[in-house]
């Protein structure tokens, strides 16, 4: 008896921490999506619903330049998708270019024994750790004299260097757990080398990788300091500097509308991405810090 | 096509047991490859850090304004002097420190609840997984935009739920003052952060043992005793692996003060006090000697966790 009460007392724990956990990642999400439904008129006369009291589109529209515009808001959705442009160039440049070196340097840090290796790992560690507002100053100065200020590789560059750190540490813990020899054992039942690292290893390998993209791609993508540090126009400016630009005509009532649909717009790659991929998510957060 | 080259190559290293006489050539070749394989990414790591650190480290030592390029001049120390002289520089250290201290500490608590309900959850593990997943891949802006609006005087929700709390009424202003504009920036920053703690905790709490557990309970162990004789022991690592994170993540605040206040009502970190000189005044002098002095903080800090918790990156790591 007293078990039993146990365990419906656990499993009610779970469910009232599950709701818990669910209303708590969720809420400001939710709210962002229902701010994006209110016009432009309900948010100016002020509103204190969580719920629109009148649902309309035109956000969308006006974010998006789809269908009529509202006058004066042209050059918002232009700005906002040359943004939009900027940033997904970038992350993925930085991110491809990021899991190519980063795979090279962690199969050497996983499976060869070389002078450095420690040092390597040291190097990546105090990287990770750098506070990127200290190198504001001397790039601002050194991309401006090299002409790669206000461009995407004067972006792609430092992404790349701040987040070889984080896929180095997740896809050398991979790579430590992948049986190499089972590429031995291919060579022996006849196959060749390339056949045998083809079919055997790059199968086994692929999720690491693929995993240590998708981290890279979150950091690239969410980057602020240098977003509105080394860039000046649209040329290069990413989502996150360029909300942060997004006042208005007027300065004491930002456009809660446009800038909750563009934080929409923006947070939708991230949804997807996270529904598809969790589990290789969690792994690739928990295995770089923690071996699991 | 390298990434072929450096498995073609590596495989004859392969099997560490035949060790031969010949293992002085081979190590050599493996060494050399190892090098080889790591350098691209070493030489990117430092382009971007070493070098402007040492031009910070310089150019902190003279007077210099972009605005006024010609009117450059060597100053010696007095930048630091002048940096560490002004008390906001002190204030700013301070609100950081503050921000650090209080966001990780209730993120431990905070993620180590979650940790434990996903570590007990036999259901809807994707669900939760995809749930905790959304905070820590929103882009931070957009939450600081989020939470700027919930806490709004005109538009926002917070208010009108929690005006049966005493100190809470309709017309609020939390961006009208220190304190309550501090706690809506820790808010967003631990909303946003609190699924990276859990995620960390939780790969500590699967390697609890539950045979160890089950030994503690057998032995009349209350849950009380057992959470801090059995589990948080054996955690350890884990644990302090994400607090030095967390912490010189949180050392480093900027997007959620740059939108939420813009440093109004005294809520300046060092990293946006540092970046405000550079950018805004085009102080590059002074701003490179508050950009050494944040560096010398962060690494103090990372020494001062890894010592005073005795963390173990490696061991932690699995690799000891």
């Amino acid at each position: 008896m007293a078990t039993t009460s146990r365990a419906t007392r656990n499993v009610v724990g779970t469910w009232v921490g599950f709701v818990i956990i669910l209303v708590w990642c969720l809420l400001p999400v939710v709210w962002i999506l229902s701010l994006s439904f209110k016009g432009s008129g309900e948010t100016a006369a002020g509103s204190p619903h969580f719920l629109p009291q009148d649902w309309t589109l035109q956000n969308y529209r006006d974010i998006l330049g789809i269908g009529s515009v509202t006058p004066g808001q042209e050059t918002t959705n232009n700005d906002f998708l040359d943004a939009l442009r900027n940033s997904f160039g970038i992350a993925i440049i930085a991110t491809l270019l990021s899991v190519v070196f980063a795979t090279l340097a962690a199969y050497a840090i996983a499976r060869l024994e070389f002078k450095g290796k420690r040092l390597v790992l040291s190097l990546a560690l105090a990287i990770a750790m750098f506070p990127v507002v200290a190198l504001v100053g001397p790039l601002f100065d050194l991309w401006r004299t090299l002409h790669l200020f206000n461009t995407w590789p004067g972006l792609i560059i430092p992404y790349m260097s701040f987040t070889l750190p984080l896929a180095i540490w997740t896809l050398s813990a991979f790579f430590r757990e992948i049986p190499w020899e089972m590429e031995q054992a291919a060579q022996v039942d006849g196959a060749t080398s390339w056949q045998a690292f083809r079919k055997v290893i790059v199968p086994l390998a692929a999720p690491g990788v693929f995993t240590a993209a998708i981290l890279t791609f979150f950091f690239a993508w969410n980057e602020f300091v240098l977003a509105i540090s080394l860039t000046s126009t649209t040329d290069s400016r990413t989502v996150p500097a360029q909300l942060s630009f997004f006042v208005g005509p007027d300065p004491f009532n930002p456009p809660y509308g446009l800038l909750a649909t563009a934080s929409v717009v923006v947070t939708v790659p991230i949804i997807i991405i996270v529904l598809l991929f969790q589990r290789k998510i969690v792994a690739g957060l928990t295995s770089g810090a923690v071996k699991g | 096509m390298s990434t072929t080259d450096a498995g073609a190559a590596a495989a004859p290293a392969a099997p560490p047991a035949k060790k031969r006489p010949v293992v002085s050539d081979r190590s050599r070749a493996e060494n050399r490859l190892g090098q080889r394989l790591v350098l691209p990414a070493v030489i990117v790591m430092l382009l971007v850090t070493a070098w402007p650190m040492i031009q910070a480290l310089y150019l902190s030592l003279f007077r210099y304004r972009l605005t006024t390029p010609d009117d450059k001049s060597f100053v010696g120390l007095s930048n630091y002097g002048t940096v560490l002289t002004d008390s906001l520089f002190w204030q700013d250290t301070l609100n950081t420190v503050i921000i650090m201290v209080v966001t990780v500490a209730v993120e431990l608590v905070i993620g180590f609840a979650f940790a434990m309900v996903m570590h007990r959850i036999v259901f809807a593990r994707g669900a939760i997984r995809t749930a905790i997943l959304i905070p820590y891949g929103i882009i931070t802006v957009v939450s600081a935009y989020a939470w700027q609006f919930a806490f709004s005087l005109n538009n926002g929700f917070v208010n009108a739920w929690f005006s049966w709390l005493p100190w809470i009424s309709p017309d609020t202003n939390w961006f009208g003052s220190h304190w309550p504009a501090m706690f809506a920036i820790m808010v967003s920053e631990i909303w946003k952060t609190t699924p990276f703690m859990a995620l960390l905790l939780l790969a500590g709490l699967s390697q609890v043992s539950e045979d160890m557990l089950e030994a503690a309970k057998v032995d009349g162990a209350t849950w009380w005793q057992r959470l801090w004789k059995v589990i948080l022991p054996n955690m350890r690592a884990a644990i302090m692996v994400a607090v030095l994170f967390r912490a010189l993540d949180a050392f480093r605040i900027f997007d959620n003060i740059y939108v939420m206040t813009r440093g109004a009502q005294d809520t300046e970190s060092s990293s946006f006090l540092t970046y405000r000189q550079v950018i805004q005044q085009f102080q590059l002098g002074l701003g490179s000697a508050l950009s050494v002095l944040l560096f010398l903080t962060v690494l103090l800090l990372a020494w001062l966790i890894v010592r005073l918790f005795r963390v173990d990156l490696a061991q932690a790591r699995g690799e000891a």
